[in-house]
């Protein structure tokens, strides 16, 4: 479970949070809907102590993430799958690094062992055979899919999506859309997802958080958010928020 | 008048702002060195790109470095001084000053700018995000691998650079100097000290912590995407040839005072 409790950040004199208190609960996947610059991926950045609050708590199943020691939170991080916005697939490596690069660093897997599992993953992002081509022989979807394989090899409690479907065209977004919601079903994790998308935040998600002025605006099931009185997702779908 | 003491007030504190977060990062580096094991396949790969790949170009340089010497010394004392000095002067001259520093320079270009545009585009590309979020520590990954290839790298070099460059200062010497092969030689013999050896060592392995540092400060340190990765490169050129001329006095200074 993953909890923040009055968190606030600020860059430069900006605020960014003012005070989140957001739940995520076991096995949900919670998309945090919101404006560009609203905070959302400083949100999701804290999850994992890449950022500190100046102010509140951030809880990963009972572990206090501003008050962990460098060496766990790189344990805590172990446990989690992150995708980027931008897939930050390490453009040195192959897709076969890419994916295997958590197995080798952490785990003492066999070259054999850790082949079947990169091709495990990337089947499981619909991508087989692609182990041998390069990052920049990807298209932006397959470079999403990729992140994603890498994401979920060492079989993370919690997989966190920064905006999955940024920058692709609405029929691949839709693909991975359905991939992420897939894999919810299959791997039975918890995870946050990003995204300023209110069809993908609508179509896969347990419950969305909508943000406003770096706060919770609202938390709820897709159809209370949108059917509701559904006035914030009108405005921010109109851009007034 | 105000305007320039604020200039230089702002200038001298960044200075320490960044001398700072320098020695920081290679606190953090020389903390890492206990997962040594952990990261080897980095290392012997830095080491391989950074500093095998480096041997070729310093050596073809420092060919035209031993060249000069040895016709500049020549020409230098004509008539007047025993011509066995030529030997002793290139020999002396490029395993003390010339090898390490100059070829230093040269490296702070093509190891610096590497290290610092390769560990920048991973910061504005979220690679180094990517890295801490797998549990993975940048510094024990990306700058760690690199002090040790500087430390370690650039020492076998220079030892490379001087070889070819006292070959390169005996061929001009003997051939179009005057020079004869047994002065030359016994011009080295009665120089050579072992002394001489270490300190141009010290100072390559000096050079090499100051070159491999400061690339991989200003590579995590890049902002503003592709604009901050030329800026990265360009101030990683600069500073650490600054200090590599600073060091270079500090170190002859330090080392040679006491001969």
């Amino acid at each position: 479970m993953i909890e923040f409790k009055d968190v606030h950040k600020a860059f430069d004199n900006k605020q960014v949070l003012r005070g989140i208190n957001l739940t995520v609960q076991e096995g949900e996947l919670m998309s945090i809907l919101g404006p560009s610059g609203g905070g959302k991926s400083v949100t999701l950045k804290h999850i994992i102590g890449i950022l500190k609050p100046d102010r509140g708590e951030i809880w990963v199943d009972g572990q206090l993430v501003p008050k962990l020691s460098r060496s766990e939170l790189q344990e805590l991080r172990k446990r989690f799958g992150v995708l980027f916005q931008s897939a930050a697939l390490f453009d040195s490596m192959s897709v076969k690094e890419n994916v295997a690069f958590t197995l080798r660093m952490h785990t003492k897997m066999t070259e054999k062992e850790i082949d079947y599992r990169v091709a495990e993953c990337l089947e499981q992002v619909e991508l087989a055979g692609v182990e041998k081509l390069d990052p920049d022989e990807l298209s932006g979807g397959m470079r999403k899919r990729v992140g994603l394989a890498r994401a979920i090899a060492m079989k993370p409690d919690y997989i966190l999506y920064d905006e999955p479907t940024t920058g692709l065209d609405p029929k691949t977004a839709i693909i991975i859309g359905e991939l992420i919601a897939r894999l919810q079903k299959n791997l039975k994790i918890t995870s946050v997802v990003v995204t300023h998308d209110v069809k993908l935040a609508c179509g896969i998600s347990d419950r969305i958080a909508l943000f406003h002025e770096g706060k919770v605006a609202a938390v709820g099931a897709p159809e209370e958010i949108s059917k509701g009185d559904g006035e914030m997702i009108r405005k921010f779908m109109e851009g007034q928020l | 008048m105000k305007q320039v003491i604020l200039l230089f007030g702002r200038t001298g504190l960044n200075f320490f702002v960044h001398f700072y977060r320098v020695c920081a990062y290679l606190g953090a580096a020389v903390g890492q060195l206990r997962y040594l094991h952990f990261y080897r396949r980095q290392i012997i790969e830095q080491m391989y790109r950074l500093g095998i790949g480096s041997i070729p170009l310093v050596m073809a340089l420092s060919l035209f470095t031993g060249l000069a010497t040895a016709i500049q010394t020549a020409y230098q004392i004509a008539a007047y001084i025993p011509k066995y000095i030529v030997g002793s002067i290139v020999f002396q001259s490029e395993m003390l000053e010339l090898a390490p520093t100059l070829m230093a320079l040269v490296l702070a270009g093509r190891v610096g700018a590497v290290i610092a545009s390769e560990i920048g585009t991973m910061k504005v590309s979220e690679q180094i995000d990517a890295l801490d979020s797998m549990g993975v520590d940048p510094i024990g990954y990306l700058v760690m691998p690199r002090l040790i290839t500087g430390v370690t790298m650039f020492p076998i070099i220079i030892i490379f650079a001087v070889v070819v460059a006292v070959t390169g200062g005996f061929y001009v010497a003997t051939t179009m100097m005057g020079v004869t092969a047994a002065d030359f030689v016994r011009g080295m013999k009665e120089a050579f000290r072992f002394k001489d050896v270490w300190v141009g060592l010290i100072k390559a392995t000096i050079y090499g912590a100051i070159i491999t540092l400061l690339g991989s400060y200003m590579g995590m340190e890049t902002e503003q995407g592709a604009k901050g990765v030329g800026v990265a490169a360009t101030a990683t050129v600069v500073s650490s040839s600054s200090f590599i001329l600073i060091m270079d006095y500090v170190i002859t200074r330090t080392l040679l005072k006491f001969y």
